[in-house]
């Protein structure tokens, strides 16, 4: 069963005055979330990332097209209680503290006071900031922000997680401590949606991702049936004892030649053309060093994405 | 009604916790003490002068608060994006805009109740008489808050918080006025100008109804008919405001 369906969302925002422009922000978009899945949803600044994650939440509606999060419409409040959401460069009250913060979440989602006290000693710990319980959100660094941000997302033990670039305004670490925290959730049987522009953390945590860019839909789906579908699979050859440019298939047929005194690496488009390199090596004399296949990566596919699309 | 008491509670601390809060009550203990200081000046009237002066006063500080605070009230949640995260809660938009307006109007009261203890004891200790018209009086300044409190609200549901103040004291100004606008109305030849003071007329509550000050300042009680209708009338205009604040905030795009 799906936890997310987005129908070919479209949102334009109308003009104030009659003299400004209207403006599409999303663009007949399509996706869906599987229970379960983690789902990473990747765009550029100002590609629409934000604004599918109001509209999944209720706070902005589309202008046409359907959204069912957990099995009801977006925006239904009952369903609220059901998931998390944690916002970009998040601001929270500055005047409470981090245990007077995840209290008022707590009653927000609806929880008991028993239930609150048992689970905030626990939130706490799971982000890092069991130090910080007695501590005003005014004195947090931007780091502990975002991890007192993930803590109330997290409050009711969610069914479904949003979250909108959780790794920014962390370090390394607390990057780490981030995806570590989502495949954490993963294996609790969360469904997990957060957007996100650092592709490796794509890479590592999510099970599939989408690709948006200019509020389009590019790409959707597993990361490497995305990248050997659109990415063709190069092939890099390394061999010693010949100039490959004096060589005719080399010439013709590699994307690439690189020659360091003798050695010679070659990046060729494919498998078809290796034989007919490696029988040209052969007769040249060379002696072959490597050859190693150069899988496309999520990032190449970004960019080649954006970019066709910018 | 726990999530609505919820942001009620987070909001009276928020305000609390605000120094301009504060620095408002001083303002008051200021106004106040020079009341005493005037009213040794008088010969006759100083009474008068301490009552007037301190009700002024708490008039004063409650209108600032119920404005200026007011007006934060939905907007600074906006501006500061917390609203992302309140209302991503099993929270109603009718449930939120509530839960701010109670938050505050505990804050109004805890301040209203302070500043006229206060100002009882002033009163106490200048050797004068504690009136039941003094309670009348701050009783619908209470009312008069409340309703001015709802007006900032409706009106930061949907412009900015600069727009806001405006609003609200220029409806804060015409609503001590509305008298004048009748006459305009009455013995203005144009009937554009009728048209107009006569709709501000209906449209923006009559603040002078809850304005006692004067007659409880002479220790002069209103009939509790008087007291009943007008507080009546303050809580009615408030109610009638809030459904529309959340009429309003209930379409907005965030």
């Amino acid at each position: 069963m799906d936890a997310i369906t987005v129908e070919r969302v479209t949102k334009i925002y109308e003009p104030t005055w009659p003299w400004h422009r209207s403006s599409t922000v999303l663009s007949d978009v399509s996706l869906s979330v599987s229970k379960g899945e983690i789902f990473g949803f990747l765009g550029h600044n100002g590609a629409g990332k934000t604004t599918t994650m109001k509209i999944l939440l209720g706070l902005l509606r589309p202008s046409s097209g359907t959204v069912d999060v957990l099995g009801a419409p977006a925006g239904d409040v009952a369903t609220h209680s059901k998931l998390g959401y944690l916002p970009e460069a998040p601001y929270f009250y500055d005047y409470l503290t981090a245990e007077e913060f995840l209290e008022f979440y707590g009653k927000l989602a609806g929880m008991s006071r028993d239930a609150i006290q048992s689970r905030i000693p626990t939130l706490l710990e799971q982000v890092g900031l069991q130090e910080a319980q007695r501590r005003q959100l005014r004195k947090f660094s931007k780091g502990m922000l975002q991890r007192i941000g993930l803590a109330q997302a997290l409050i009711q033990d969610p069914e479904l997680v949003v979250l909108d670039e959780p790794m920014s305004g962390l370090d390394p670490m607390g990057r780490k401590e981030v995806r570590d925290l989502i495949l954490n959730l993963r294996e609790q049987g969360k469904t997990v949606f957060f957007s996100t522009h650092i592709l490796s953390d794509v890479e590592m945590v999510c099970d599939r991702v989408g690709i948006l860019a200019k509020g389009k839909m590019l790409a959707l789906g597993k990361v490497e049936d995305l990248v050997d579908a659109h990415l063709a699979q190069s092939i890099e050859v390394v061999c010693d004892g010949v100039i490959g440019k004096q060589i005719e298939p080399v010439r013709r047929l590699a994307l690439r030649i690189l020659q360091s005194g003798t050695r010679c690496l070659m990046v060729l488009p494919g498998h078809e053309c290796l034989d007919e390199i490696l029988e040209a090596l052969r007769r040249a004399g060379a002696k072959l060093v490597s050859i190693i296949p150069h899988k496309g990566s999520l990032e190449e596919l970004f960019v080649q994405k954006s970019h066709g699309e910018g | 009604m726990q999530r609505l008491f919820a942001v009620a509670v987070n909001t009276f601390r928020e305000t609390l916790r605000d120094k301009i809060l504060y620095n408002l009550v001083l303002f008051a203990v200021l106004l106040i003490g020079s009341s005493v200081l005037l009213g040794t000046l008088t010969i006759g009237e100083q009474a008068r002068i301490v009552n007037d002066l301190g009700l002024a006063a708490i008039n004063v500080v409650a209108v600032i608060i119920a404005i200026f605070v007011g007006i934060g009230l939905v907007s600074k949640e906006i501006e500061r994006r917390t609203i992302y995260t309140l209302l991503a809660r099993p929270i109603t938009r009718a449930q939120f805009v509530l839960g701010k307006y109670l938050g505050l109007a505990l804050v109004i009261l805890v301040n209203i109740g302070i500043m006229f203890s206060m100002f009882l004891a002033t009163v106490r200790l200048s050797g004068h008489p504690i009136h039941a018209s003094l309670f009348q009086a701050v009783e619908l300044i209470l009312v008069e808050a409340l309703l001015v409190m709802a007006f900032a609200l409706l009106f930061s549901t949907f412009s900015s918080s600069i727009l806001s103040a405006t609003l609200t004291l220029g409806i804060y100004i015409i609503g001590h006025l509305t008298s004048d606008l009748r006459t305009i109305a009455e013995t203005h030849a144009s009937s554009a100008i009728k048209a107009l003071t006569t709709t501000l007329y209906y449209a923006i509550p009559n603040l002078e109804t809850l304005n006692i000050k004067g007659q409880s300042a002479a220790g002069i009680s209103v009939d509790l008919g008087f007291q009943m209708t007008a507080t009546i009338y303050g809580l009615l205009y408030t109610g009638l405001l809030l459904v529309g604040a959340c009429l309003i905030f209930q379409r907005r795009d965030f």
